[in-house]
């Protein structure tokens, strides 16, 4: 164990599972000699080359296609957007492409692909550059989805993305690329893919959220230990296939839940969650769900607006507050 | 009435040649049967028949190695079948069944076959020119000097992501051959009314610093000789090709068209210089076939396609839990509830 950056961890993953297998490569736009744009792949240039660290044009569906290609035929692309939000310019190749070639093609060809890149609110980006696209592609069968929110998850997760046969999405958040923590130095360490993780535990509320929301939730539940209510805090880690045993268990258990994620509310990834809480352990609820999203308005540029739209440790205290019936 | 070159000394063996031909018909029949199928209701959804535009498929996968790579739009059928695959594989997924060639879950525009490195069938117009220089991206990266060759239609040159790929595969010279099927019409609308100039070798090669090539793709052996010279450059490393084969499909668009776009006599026209009438003229005035072995020919094809329609209409249809596979390598876990 040693600590470093969820930034860091991204890169270690990478190059372990580089160094791993030959047909692992890095391609996206700033990669190589920019040494990546958010410095993630900084210095993988250096050890691997140019024939596996590769500088692309800013053309996204096209590359993003290429990447699904190389990986029709065998080899593991990473693909790099820039940031999430560019890759709506590759939607019909994640999409159409990634998601069904296997079923289309009877079982014939395999797609071992990840996509990464950041996303989300990150600070006056402004309503292009803002966006948190999980929900869109949760939506779709075929696709895994992965968000990492601390520095070890971010490593142990890329890595299992990178040996996993089935096209990944990896949404990292631009405002943990900084963030701390102990990271396995292990080059086996994999998170497994499809597994939420009990990030503290509690028996009067569950807090089921993931990426950056995560951040906010521990925040809120370390505020709320001090008003004597206990939440217990799930990280989805995983957003497709949802890990809902470990949802369901705790829900029995605290009979209270709070969904928050950046998110927008209609759609989104918590309505879903929700949803099956409601179908599955109805009767075991004292309290109707309550979620905490990001408003539903396109992302403004000025911070004192862009402060209202995501969620707070401030909502969270009092969505939690309201499901136990306390003020 | 050939039009056919036929002043330089023939490019293939006769054997060859006459597997050509055999193939050509064979598409054509099989397209013929599919559309009679398609009015009898018993394929769905849309059909897009390759009848016309055989020379193309036909004369440039012939020339291809067995480890090279076929990739295609939705009007499919005929690179499949050119490619080697087994007519009744074909007909199997045109009826929706398991024993097809995407186990009933692709249909007409979604045919695969990777044993032939026959790579598909793609429906969205554009979407798989990418994939194509992604495959030439691997044998590069391997150092291997297999190719892809990708097939489109003059409606895919409108698409960006044509132009994006054209760019990244003529940068990294990839080993990959762009054929457009100028068929004069997108969809339903003509070329001069879809494209700023009806040259596309300057929209497609010259554009991006690629041999751009024009050939009548109805002259198989034409077709045959250029895709060969793009062949021996791709492998040489030297990069990618651009061809546009000029081409007619005698069909509409798809089978819902009524072709109210276009007159009859065009039509008529065009079905003069149909592809395998002039190589069965050039065949015959080589000296290759006679009239009884053409016969036996066109004979042989119609009970291969009779036998790939009883296969297909006997295979059984696909089982409920059919469903569930293959949308991924790990088990799938679907989120319905």
């Amino acid at each position: 164990m040693a600590m470093s950056t969820y930034r860091e961890a991204l890169r270690q993953a990478m190059d372990e599972e580089m160094e791993r297998d030959d047909a692992v490569f890095l391609m996206g736009e700033e990669v190589a000699e920019y040494n990546g744009a958010y410095k993630v792949s900084q210095g993988l240039l250096d050890k691997y080359g140019p024939r596996r660290i590769i500088d692309s044009p800013i053309s996204e569906e096209g590359f993003a296609g290429i990447g699904i290609g190389a990986a029709m035929v065998g080899l593991r692309p990473i693909i790099e957007f820039m940031t999430y939000s560019f890759s709506l310019v590759a939607f019909d190749q994640l999409v159409n492409n990634a998601a069904n070639v296997r079923y289309m093609s009877g079982g014939q060809f395999t797609v071992p692909i990840v996509f990464r890149g950041n996303s989300g609110i990150a600070g006056a980006l402004g309503a292009t550059h803002s966006h948190r696209p999980e929900a869109l592609y949760a939506h779709i069968p075929g696709l895994t989805v992965m968000m990492p929110a601390t520095p070890a998850d971010a490593k142990g997760m890329l890595k299992a993305a990178i040996r996993s046969d089935d096209p990944v999405i990896f949404i990292e958040h631009e405002n943990l690329l900084g963030e701390k923590g102990e990271v396995p130095d292990d080059v086996d360490y994999l998170v497994p893919i499809g597994k939420a993780d009990v990030k503290r535990t509690g028996s009067d509320v569950t807090i089921i959220t993931y990426s950056r929301s995560l951040v906010t939730s521990l925040q809120a539940a370390e505020q709320l230990a001090a008003e004597g209510i206990e939440c217990e805090v799930i990280d989805l880690r995983t957003i497709r296939p949802l890990d809902l045993d470990t949802i369901l268990e705790s829900v029995v258990k605290t009979h209270r839940a709070v969904i928050v994620e950046e998110n927008w509310p209609y759609c989104g990834v918590g309505a879903g969650v929700a949803d099956r809480i409601y179908h599955k352990v109805f009767d075991e609820l004292d309290a109707p769900i309550k979620r905490v999203t990001s408003l539903d308005v396109p992302v403004p540029y000025a911070k004192s607006l862009e402060r209202l739209v995501i969620p707070s440790v401030e909502k969270v205290v009092a969505q939690v507050k309201d499901v136990c019936y306390r003020s | 009435m050939s039009q056919t070159s036929t002043e330089a000394p023939p490019i293939v063996s006769r054997n060859t040649a006459v597997g050509w031909l055999r193939q050509m018909l064979q598409i054509r029949r099989f397209e013929e049967r599919s559309a009679k199928l398609y009015q009898e209701q018993k394929i769905g959804g849309f059909c897009h028949l390759y009848s016309g535009q055989e020379a193309v498929a036909v004369g440039s996968i012939g020339v291809l190695r067995e480890d090279d790579y076929v990739i295609t739009a939705y009007r499919d059928h005929g690179h499949a079948l050119a490619r080697g695959m087994d007519p009744k594989l074909g007909m199997a997924e045109m009826l929706g069944k398991s024993a097809g060639c995407s186990r009933g879950k692709g249909g007409s525009m979604h045919f695969f076959d990777a044993e032939k490195g026959f790579l598909g069938g793609h429906a969205i117009v554009g979407s798989h020119i990418p994939l194509a220089a992604g495959v030439a991206f691997a044998s590069k990266y391997r150092g291997q000097d297999n190719v892809c060759i990708c097939f489109f239609g003059d409606g895919a040159m409108d698409q960006g992501s044509l132009h994006e790929t054209f760019n990244m595969a003529s940068l990294w010279k990839l080993p990959v051959i762009y054929v457009v099927e100028n068929n004069l019409m997108s969809m339903g609308t003509h070329l001069h009314r879809h494209s700023w100039t009806t040259d596309l070798t300057i929209r497609g090669g010259t554009a991006y610093g690629m041999p751009g090539v024009l050939v009548d793709g109805n002259d198989i052996e034409e077709m045959a000789r250029i895709t060969r010279e793009a062949c021996l450059r791709a492998r040489a490393g030297e990069g990618p090709t651009f061809i546009e084969a000029k081409t007619y499909r005698f069909r509409g668009h798809s089978m819902s068209d009524p072709m109210k776009y276009r007159s009859k006599e065009e039509a008529e026209k065009a079905k003069e210089r149909d592809p395998i009438v002039l190589y069965e003229s050039l065949l015959k005035e080589r000296g290759w076939i006679d009239e009884q072995a053409l016969e036996d020919l066109h004979e042989k094809i119609k009970v291969e396609i009779e036998e790939a329609i009883e296969f297909a209409e006997n295979a059984p249809e696909p089982t409920a839990d059919e469903l569930y596979q293959d949308v991924s390598v790990a088990t799938h876990i679907p989120q319905e509830s």
